[in-house]
């Protein structure tokens, strides 16, 4: 069996198919009247253009690094979690909970302790469908998606009834207390001069950075990753093995689930310094593009989660700038999802095929 | 709570379960033949967007609803394309048409209306008017049968009717007919409607396709029928419910009658009793809207009867060589 070159496989088709997600999404500006080139300039501009724009982007791709590293852990696992919108939810609500339960004397050890609330939260969050998953057999899918709704309906009750301070109209949390506020990048020595006070970029961004690394450490070098990615690969196979199908996708969605709420540190408590209802706006549902793009690779991930934290940001510029609404990202989100995703061999069949045919011709020759 | 009120709540429950009785239908033709659909949500809102937007440019009703199938059809095409013929996730794929139509739907409605991704409200012919049934306000007064009849049954639009009739429809297609069964056999084992020489390609896609036409009618409805206009993420998760509807019903078209007009019901109750005091417990709202998905998830752990798919469901077909 002729295989096709890595860098076909990894580099190529995933550029082309996004590539072609874009040359649509360039049209679909086109049909409502708008120049492509021109918004292309805009978003670039505002996003990428200055300091202040980094810092935005960067903020925001820290929320997809955390949510795309959740997906893809899931996926090596063979499942697919759809419910890190929930995860991340209710990781909100274990950072907030933390954040309001003690007056914390300095902020890292505030950070510590809200990691620790954020990913238990999200990992509990994801728990119950992993089990059901592999005791019961319960399709993680719907049962993700169901949880994501459970998710939201549970934090508007905890915001609405019980976490709400007396007087406040608002449902959202009390503000936590200054000493549990992260040093942003504008507090930072070396980098600090060039951000403005008001970037939200934080030192999350920096643990999201070494997240990657753990993940890749984790599904490349050790143990259970080795028995994650063959459970992933051949359920029958790792069963046949010694790998206990339960123990692997438990610990695979509680990891998944534990990455999904760490987001929180970022945007509840990096940025927002209370707890509001739908604090998460889709990052969750961002992380399914970032780990299709990234091909579930942490350095993949990565740069797929800066891609998508430049259109996050440069989609707000351009509904600030022209008449375009922020929905176009949406749009380029869905079409990064068909055609990396769902449309994915639409051409890699032509492509692996002609390398194939050639690499025989090759050797005949 | 008096009989009259009562009936108020069913009605209510009637029309809010009419758009979830139509996509969970829509699901069930799709699923049935081995193709998982998520994407029911964003059917939905495409039918809804281009139902409304068409019934507004044209004032008619009619010419929306085809809109609106033409809308869900072109994202049941593109579904139909990435799980049948490029063999793809079916779930990815439905994940992306959810997207596409919420990211879709708002940029055309602000390029043609300039109203924020809305549409112009309807009125008039527009929008599908309430149908009185013959004698039903001749019998308003009479007690408990006039009442049912007058102000439960009577007094919808055509497609809560179309809706309810489409129950016994897709039961004898799918049971009763030649084709229903090789839908459920492609569903079930396509290698062995394979080797009997019909084409199971054909089929997914007809399948698709009649789910594209379904979860148009579910749109069209919302835009047309419920509400005057479209508005941004007017189906507000609608597609998931129908879609644990489907699975609450376990994929039977009887039983999917059943579920939705119970999640409706929920709806009508939590809509008009915000909180509802038991006594003992005091249920919050958000209990309540989360019951159809706690219940799903409850039926689905196999506590209350197993709900088991369709055996081919989400792998694609692939011919042997």
């Amino acid at each position: 069996m002729e295989k096709t070159p890595k860098w076909i496989d990894v580099g190529l088709i995933p550029l082309l198919n996004l590539l072609i997600a874009f040359v649509i999404s360039g049209i679909v500006v086109l049909l409502i009247g708008e120049n492509p080139v021109q918004a292309i300039k805009v978003m670039v501009d505002g996003a990428l253009g200055s300091p202040y724009g980094w810092g935005y982007t960067l903020f925001y791709a820290t929320n997809f690094i955390f949510t795309g590293l959740a997906v893809a852990v899931a996926y090596h696992a063979s499942q697919f979690n759809i419910g890190g919108e929930g995860q991340a939810t209710l990781g909100g609500l274990g950072v907030a909970l933390v954040c309001l339960a003690f007056p914390w004397p300095h902020w890292s050890i505030a950070l510590l302790a809200a990691m620790i609330g954020g990913a238990v939260f999200g990992a509990a969050w994801a728990a119950i469908p992993a089990y059901l998953q592999a005791k019961r057999g319960s399709h993680i899918v719907i049962t993700t998606i169901m949880f994501n709704f459970i998710g939201a309906s549970l934090l508007n009750y905890m915001l609405v009834n019980v976490l709400r301070p007396r007087g406040s109209m608002d449902p959202a949390t009390a503000r936590f207390a200054n000493s549990t506020h992260l040093p942003t990048f504008h507090d930072m020595p070396l980098i600090g001069q060039f951000f403005g006070k008001s970037v939200p970029a934080n030192i999350s961004f920096f643990i999201a950075v070494l997240a990657c690394f753990l993940v890749w450490g984790l599904i490349w070098r050790t143990k259970l990753g080795y028995a994650i990615r063959a459970f992933g690969r051949s359920e029958s196979a790792a069963r046949y093995a010694g790998i206990s199908p339960v123990k692997i996708v438990m610990a695979a969605m509680l990891i998944s689930g534990g990455l999904a709420g760490l987001m929180a540190i970022n945007n509840v408590m990096g940025t927002g310094h209370r707890l509001v209802l739908n604090s998460v706006e889709g990052a969750g549902f961002i992380g399914i593009a970032v780990a299709l793009m990234g091909r579930n690779h942490p350095f993949g991930v990565f740069l797929a989660a800066l891609l998508f934290g430049f259109l996050y940001q440069g989609g707000g510029e351009l509904a600030l700038e022209t008449t375009i609404p922020r929905e176009l990202i949406t749009v380029i989100q869905a079409l990064v999802i068909l055609f990396t995703g769902a449309f994915d061999n639409m051409l890699r069949a032509p492509i692996e095929s002609f390398f194939v045919a050639r690499a025989k011709a090759n050797k005949e020759a | 709570m008096d009989f009259a009120t009562i009936i108020e709540l069913l009605d209510s429950a009637v029309r809010l379960g009419t758009p979830l009785l139509l996509a969970c239908l829509a699901g069930l033709f799709s699923e049935r033949a081995g193709i998982f659909d998520i994407g029911l949500e964003g059917k939905m809102l495409m039918a809804a967007f281009f139902s409304g937007a068409v019934a507004a440019m044209t004032g008619s009703a009619w010419l929306g609803l085809l809109a609106g199938i033409g809308g869900a059809m072109s994202l049941a095409l593109i579904h139909g394309l990435a799980s049948i013929t490029f063999r793809g996730n079916q779930l990815i794929s439905g994940v992306a048409v959810n997207f596409l139509a919420s990211g879709f739907t708002v940029l055309i409605a602000q390029s043609w209306f300039q109203q924020g991704g809305r549409t112009p409200q309807l009125s008039g012919n527009a929008r599908f008017e309430p149908i009185t049934l013959p004698g039903a306000d001749a019998v308003k007064d009479v007690p408990v049968i006039g009442q049912i009849y007058s102000n439960l049954l009577s007094g919808h639009t055509i497609l809560v009717y179309v809706a309810f009739a489409m129950v016994p429809l897709t039961w004898w297609v799918l049971f009763r007919t030649r084709f229903g069964l090789r839908l459920r056999a492609v569903g079930e084992n396509p290698e062995s409607v394979d080797t009997a020489g019909v084409s199971v390609i054909r089929l997914r896609y007809t399948a698709v396709a009649i789910t594209g036409v379904l979860s148009g009618l579910a749109g069209t409805y919302l835009a047309t029928g419920l509400a005057a206009g479209f508005v941004k993420e007017m189906t507000a998760g609608r597609g998931f419910i129908a879609l644990a509807a489907l699975i609450f019903a376990k994929w039977r078209p009887v039983p999917a009658l059943g579920a939705t007009m119970l999640f409706g019901l929920l709806e009508a109750i939590s809509n008009r009793y915000p909180n509802i005091d038991l006594g003992v417990v005091n249920l919050p709202i958000q209990f309540m809207q989360a019951v159809p998905y706690i219940l799903t998830v409850v039926i689905l752990a196999g506590f209350i009867g197993k709900a088991i798919p369709p055996r081919a469901g989400g792998q694609p077909y692939v011919k042997e060589r």
